[in-house]
């Protein structure tokens, strides 16, 4: 089938006449939407014929489009964010205590974690981590379970069936639980060591039962059964190993891109830093749910978009379709100053630098004096002042004003003299 | 005690982490011109944050930040290093 004149079926020779064109769209449209085009116009060109004046005119159509799509000048995007999420927000439940997959986690979610989100709190109620492991330990769940000893922390309390003061022999007798030392991966070899570096005194294990272990006090000292009672407690709370912070950890698996099940751990409570060295793990997708440790840890790019995602996701679960721009536009807000911020009382509303829309939020006396008190001036550019002053807020088309041009108008008013003499003639 | 652990693993490469870039004084200027904004009126990068200290951004640089973006892939930002 022979193609119409003009038409042509060689994209890239058609693409080498649009060069110009595409350069432009280029360098206006989103990335996503530019390669769209592209292949789209790539398709058209092998089935059925562009000739370079349509493809032109596609492009063309294209940006215009783009444009009209765009939000325009003067859109008050802000109030539009707040009521897009905030209307929702009221269906949502005040409390929700749920377990998010795994059944042993009690999760905040619903409006107290979202108030959390935007209030910036330095540390979530329910601390989070989701530990993805390296391609070793990915896919066999005794190796995942060899990484999730090594990062749950674990003292003595957890592997001990009892602990006892014998006042006689002056020693600490502590018995432990083969159970729990075979669930954690403790050795009694290392519970031992453990208690040998805290200088306590002579550790002994009783040579008829390997699981009972003597910690003999040096005589000499003066014992109160108070002090006795506190040595007890520090042998209790001794570490053995693991990381700080964390307190449990559940293994969990999931079925991959490459459809092979995968295992990854969640822990409760969260401690980014010293999980990204941990061997076995794959930093590169550690993720917390705790915004603060993100941004000095990752930075506050990292923090925007975990952000997003820990806001997103809140809505998701309840079930609410918010569009994820609004959530952008509240993650961007309280990351400007490159620190994360909140958007209350410390944060976005409490430092706008009109002391009229300060009083109009919160503590309105409070507000009004310390303004007065520091010399304030209100410029009257923000909507909650010129409100309050009954003036037209700068959104939409308040934000033009017509100026008149002496000049020009003298000159129109001549020209139009000369063409009414014009015509009279 | 004992010595301070050294932080080994490098945080532009997690996945949270998109790609920054210190953007050259000339083309600075060029941006800034066509965005009609001051630098100050850009979003801010300390120059303590983390990644900030990766690149080696100092005060007063314009960091370029190609951010994965769910509507449009992927879209370029700037943000302005400031000295706190």
């Amino acid at each position: 089938m022979a193609a119409l004149p003009g038409l042509l079926r060689d994209w890239e020779k058609l693409r080498a006449s649009l060069e110009d064109s595409l350069e432009k769209a280029r360098s206006v449209l989103p990335k996503r939407i530019y390669d769209d085009l592209e292949s789209k116009l790539r398709d058209a060109t092998e089935k059925y014929g562009l000739s370079p004046e349509e493809a032109r005119k596609i492009i063309e159509y294209v940006l215009q489009e783009y444009e009209y799509s765009m939000i325009e000048p003067g859109e008050p995007v802000g109030t539009v964010a707040a009521q897009s999420i905030g209307e929702p927000g009221t269906q949502m439940t005040l409390r929700t205590f749920h377990y998010a997959g795994v059944r042993e986690f009690n999760v905040t979610l619903g409006l107290p974690r979202f108030i959390e989100l935007v209030d910036a709190k330095k540390e979530p109620s329910t601390p989070l981590m989701y530990i993805y492991l390296d391609e070793e330990h990915r896919y066999d769940e005794n190796k995942a379970k060899e990484v999730a000893r090594r990062i749950e922390y674990t003292r003595i309390v957890n592997v001990a069936a009892e602990i006892d003061i014998d006042l006689v022999g002056l020693r600490i007798v502590l018995r432990l639980d083969p159970v729990m030392l075979e669930d954690k991966g403790v050795t009694v070899d290392q519970v031992k060591k453990v208690l040998e570096k805290m200088k306590l005194g002579k550790v002994e294990q009783d040579p008829g039962d390997p699981l009972t272990l003597y910690i003999q006090l040096e005589p000499g000292e003066s014992f109160s059964l108070i002090d006795l009672q506190k040595k007890k407690d520090k042998v209790l709370n001794a570490k053995i190993k693991g990381i700080k912070k964390i307190r449990r950890v559940v293994i969990q698996s999931m079925v991959n891109e490459e459809g092979r099940t995968e295992y990854f751990l969640v822990t409760e409570g969260s401690n980014l830093k010293d999980v990204l060295e941990v061997p076995g793990v794959d930093p590169r997708r550690v993720y917390t749910n705790n915004i603060h440790e993100i941004e000095e840890i990752l930075g506050i790019e990292a923090a925007r978009m975990a952000l997003i995602r820990e806001m997103k996701d809140v809505l998701d679960e309840q079930g609410l379709d918010v569009d994820i721009r609004h959530i952008m536009l509240v993650a961007d807000m309280m990351t400007y100053t490159g620190r994360v911020k909140q958007i209350g009382r410390h944060g976005i509303s409490g430092e706008k630098p009109s002391p009229l829309a300060r009083a109009a939020f919160e503590m309105t006396t409070q507000n009004l004096f310390d303004a007065a008190a520091r010399g304030e001036v209100d410029d009257l550019r923000g909507v909650t002042e010129t409100v309050i002053v009954g003036g037209v807020i700068r959104m939409g088309t308040g934000m033009v004003e017509v100026a008149m041009n002496p000049a020009a108008l003298v000159k129109a008013s001549s020209t139009m003299a000369a063409r009414r003499e014009g015509e009279e003639a | 005690m004992a010595k301070q652990k050294k932080q080994k693993f490098n945080i532009l490469e997690h996945e949270l982490v998109p790609k920054h870039e210190i953007v050259p004084p000339e083309e600075a200027v060029e941006i800034l011109r066509r965005l009609g904004v001051k630098p100050q009126q850009l979003p801010w990068l300390r120059v303590t944050d983390p990644v900030a200290r990766a690149i080696g951004a100092k005060p007063g640089d314009i960091v370029r930040i190609y951010r994965k973006s769910p509507t449009s892939g992927e879209i370029v930002v700037y943000r302005y290093v400031v000295g706190y």
